[in-house]
């Protein structure tokens, strides 16, 4: 039930409010635990609330390191 | 990434953990305590990848599942003898009461109308007022501050005619009581309620009962990740607390959630399915948010609502048994027809098992 998903924030609509785009459909949601977010940021949405902003280096850092964990296994195993 | 790429670390991930285990005699179990967890663990198949030598059991994180028989009975009363409408999450809709479940209800004619957000009760209570509207406050502190926004905005707006039924529960209380369990070596921790208290929280888990602890992301390569970590600290016999969902959960968490909890609520003892009355696990309004209680505002006495006795629900919470050893599952309680809460959540552990056909 804590299902959360990232959301890019489009607009900011009035105070501690705004939409996202939810797969083409702009959607609102309450910064009221993200007063902080700005536009183009990526929201992990919960029942119609930013619950916090992604952070975008961590999730390279995160991508880096699956990537890195593959490519070791490359050179262990042979195709 | 790609699918190729995604299975090579999830293969290495798995490798891995095999060599520290090698000389590894004894075997590791432990507990994912949240509910999407369990349901990611079953259908991304880390199962399948994992050296025999560890378990995985699953937890009191699903809401739906943790909450007392006696909750769905007070929410039919309310609608039944009362006339209020109620308010709910759709993950309720088909939990058994004692007298069939809200699904029920609404084909008996009561009014029950189902939310995505917490805040959309407000307008139903407005379209509604007079009639009273009830919305079933069940979630963990993922949950709990859309929550407490919708009362400081019902009570800003002045709106008298909602009224919350509490059941919200907290996560570190019961948690202390299951590091107590001998049986469980660590525990992979909730993603979301983590964004909420923060990784700081947990260190109880360390310092106090030597168990080691993971935050974790909900794909299969994330969890697998905080798997590894669990494992080396194990062997390594240093337990932590470690963060492996940085993207989204910090150390010190969310504060403004945690002050709008502050705020609407405080702590109060609350009653989970499995076990039992726990101390400050749950939560109460506080003054002037308390006129938003649906239990002050309509006292009920009922009776006492024990569970189907051949359902093993409170087990599984505790990660005591798996749903293959409840007698009633896949025969009398399937999803269709569940017998339990635990079949009915779309993250109850015996309908994660019934979906992928776990072991
Ligand atoms: S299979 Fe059904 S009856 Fe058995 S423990 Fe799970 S929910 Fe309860």
């Amino acid at each position: 039930m804590c299902l959360a998903i990232p959301m890019k924030l489009v607009e900011i609509t009035g105070p501690g409010v705004g939409k996202v785009d939810a797969g083409g459909v702009r959607t609102d949601v309450s910064l009221a635990m993200a007063p902080n977010a700005v536009i183009d940021d990526y929201l992990i949405i919960h029942a119609g609330f930013a619950i916090e902003v992604l952070d975008k280096e961590e999730a390279m850092i995160r991508l880096d390191l699956f990537k890195e964990l593959a490519e070791a296994t490359r050179d262990e195993v042979p195709d | 990434m790609k699918i190729k790429t995604e299975q090579q670390a999830a293969g290495k991930l798995s490798n891995d953990i095999n060599l520290i285990l090698h000389d590894y005699d004894g075997t590791m179990k432990f507990m994912e305590v949240c509910g999407t967890h369990t349901m990611a663990i079953h259908s991304s198949g880390v199962k399948s990848l994992l050296n025999k030598k560890i378990s995985l059991v699953s937890g009191p994180g699903c809401p739906v599942c943790v909450t007392e028989k006696l909750f769905i009975d007070q929410a039919m009363f309310l609608a039944e003898q009362l006339g209020v409408c109620l308010i709910t999450f759709g993950d309720l809709i088909r939990v058994p009461g004692s007298n069939g479940s809200l699904a029920d209800l609404r084909s008996r004619g009561g009014l029950v109308k189902v939310v995505y957000s917490p805040m959309d009760s407000i307008e139903i209570a407005l379209e509604l007022a007079p009639q009273p509207v009830v919305f079933l406050g069940i979630g963990f502190e993922t949950t709990i501050p859309t929550v407490a926004v919708t009362v400081k905005t019902a009570f800003e707006r002045k709106v008298g005619n909602l009224f919350i039924l509490p059941a919200f529960k907290t996560i570190h209380e019961p948690l202390k009581i299951l590091a107590s369990n001998k049986d469980l070596t660590g525990f992979l921790l909730p993603g979301h309620v983590s964004a909420i208290i923060g990784v700081d929280s947990y260190s109880y888990l360390a310092d106090d009962f030597k168990k080691p602890g993971v935050v974790a992301g909900f794909d299969g390569l994330d969890i697998l990740y905080a798997l590894r970590s669990l494992v080396k600290m194990t062997v390594s016999g240093k337990p932590g607390i470690e963060n492996n969902y940085k993207t989204v959960v910090r150390s010190e968490g969310n504060i403004f959630a945690r002050k709008l909890i502050d705020e609407v609520f405080e702590p109060a003892d609350t009653s989970w399915r499995g076990l039992g009355l726990i101390k400050g696990s749950g939560l109460a309004f506080k003054a002037p948010y308390d006129t938003f209680d649906a239990l002050k505002r309509f006292p009920m006495q009922l009776p006492d609502a024990p569970d189907d006795p051949r359902c093993k629900c409170a087990l599984i919470l505790t990660g005591t048994l798996t749903p293959n050893q409840c007698g009633l599952f896949g025969r009398e309680c399937v999803p269709e027809n569940p017998v339990g809460p635990c079949m009915v959540s779309s993250e109850g552990t015996c309908a994660a098992y019934y979906k992928y056909g776990g072991t």
